[in-house]
């Protein structure tokens, strides 16, 4: 087990988010999260990197945890590699050092070349790319990915998720995403959570061999 | 290249016009032609140059570093704290409705005519736009960028540097760019309320004999160093600003 939510009660005011929710997430799965928008999908992220505490319950986590935004959120006015190196940085590690490293990835990755643009100069795919070297830098063991594909056309799309599978399956990475593409996470995933109630008390898990219909069914139940 | 044309040409434009309606009225005191007053910055060239534009530009110099240090201490403070942005907002605000050439002057009563009741006439008009604009800078920082940064485990001095100083340096720059032009105002408008040296002084005592281009020969000249402190600030932006673009 890397990642264990236990009867986790979270509210914004008198709004209930998550009503007792348990979760867990072995070492080296790769599982999605999906639901309908404000089920809660991404407070569940918030708790686990620690952007807000649980009312009531408990977290568990073993080892690191990395994040990769919905939108990119490079920094402007850097470079991409020095985007990349800015968790390195913020670990006190010397930059020279940390651009070594992150130079390693880049090539991997396919940015070789790339390492001094800013980031409007790269495509849609290459930020998401920086994005994810970047969460890959943190040296997390779990990295927790929230829509990082949706605002992607449809033919980088398939690119970067082919990409990311390989990359996954390379670093040993346990992998927490959240989509709103039900293909996505059945393309990628071991298992996927499917929100179905309201406030969440838990997910419906489900492995990949399920029907897309299914998961729509269920979603679908939820909202209604 | 195309850029440069429309105002050029604008600028030629008028000047023809100027010199043409100048000529006609043949009243030079009243309004002086734009090759006499070129003429007479020839002939004062040297009080212009040596004595009065060095005495402008040590207030600008003075002006323009107090309205710096004042107004990023400020937007900081503000930034930092509700509760001073709550104090401080509407008094700055406020400050900006004085009007400050009838403050002058008091500041002259208070300080004589030495620099320091020009300075603080050029610091009042100066420090609001740096403050306000470095204000809206701190604040612009998205709440996502801030959020990834405490994941990294970024210290709040981290967040500082890394975040809000670069994040807020456009608008800063910004701020600068509407302060330096109007230190060169408020230097002149001090110098002319009560000075023994500067521009603006040496305009108003060219008026005191009703010499027409002497009033307006210190002005081209005040005019000439507003636009290169602009070009200077451009230039530095595109530099260090491209990222802008984004």
């Amino acid at each position: 087990m890397v990642v264990r939510m236990e009867h986790v009660h979270f509210s914004y005011g008198q709004k209930v988010i998550l009503n007792g929710l348990n979760l867990h997430v072995e070492a080296g799965e790769f599982v999605s999260i999906v639901g309908a928008s404000g089920c809660g999908k991404s407070t569940v992220f918030r708790l686990l990197l620690g952007l807000e505490n649980p009312q009531q319950g408990r977290i568990k986590k073993h080892g690191k945890i990395g994040y990769m935004p919905q939108h990119h959120q490079l920094m402007p006015w850097r470079t991409a590699l020095d985007n990349a190196i800015l968790p390195l940085e913020c670990q006190g590690v010397k930059k020279a050092k940390a651009r070594k490293q992150a130079q390693q990835l880049f090539i991997r990755f396919g940015l070789a070349g790339y390492e001094d643009k800013k980031p409007y100069e790269l495509s849609g795919g290459m930020q998401q790319r920086v994005s994810l070297i970047r969460a890959l830098l943190t040296g997390a063991d779990v990295l927790l990915l929230d829509e990082p594909f949706s605002a992607l056309d449809a033919l980088t799309r398939n690119d970067l998720q082919k990409w990311l599978k390989d990359i996954v399956h390379l670093e040993q990475k346990t992998v927490i995403f959240i989509t709103h593409d039900i293909e996505e996470a059945l393309f990628l995933s071991d298992r996927i959570f499917v929100a179905t109630k309201k406030p969440l008390t838990a997910f419906e898990c489900m492995d990949s061999t399920v029907s897309k219909a299914y998961i729509y069914e269920k979603i679908g139940g939820a909202m209604r | 290249m195309k850029k440069i044309v429309p105002p050029f040409l604008l600028v030629a434009l008028l000047l023809i016009s100027w010199e043409v309606i100048a000529r006609v009225l043949a009243s030079p005191y009243i309004l002086p032609s734009p090759l006499q007053i070129l003429k007479k910055i020839w002939l004062l060239r040297e009080p212009l140059l040596t004595i009065h534009l060095p005495a402008t530009l040590t207030i600008i110099g003075i002006g323009l570093l107090i309205s710096l240090v004042l107004g990023v201490a400020l937007a900081l403070v503000m930034d930092a704290s509700t509760w001073f942005e709550r104090a401080f907002y509407p008094l700055l605000v406020i400050s900006q409705t004085i009007p400050t050439t009838a403050l002058a002057p008091i500041f002259v009563l208070w300080f004589g005519y030495s620099i320091w009741s020009k300075v603080l006439v050029t610091v009042l008009i100066a420090f609001f736009p740096i403050t306000m604009n470095t204000f809206e800078g701190l604040r612009s920082v998205k709440k996502g960028q801030f959020e990834l940064l405490q994941t990294f485990g970024a210290s709040r001095w981290q967040q500082f540097w890394k975040l809000k100083v670069p994040a807020a340096l456009p608008s800063f720059f910004t701020g600068l760019k509407i302060a330096v032009p109007l230190t060169v105002i408020g230097a002149a408008i001090g110098e002319w309320l009560g000075a023994q040296a500067g521009l603006g002084y040496f305009s108003k005592r060219m008026m005191t004999q009703m010499d027409g281009a002497g009033v307006f020969a210190p002005i081209v000249v005040l005019s000439l160093m507003a636009v290169i402190f602009a070009a200077i600030l451009a230039g530095v932006e595109k530099k260090y600003m491209g990222w802008r673009k984004e």
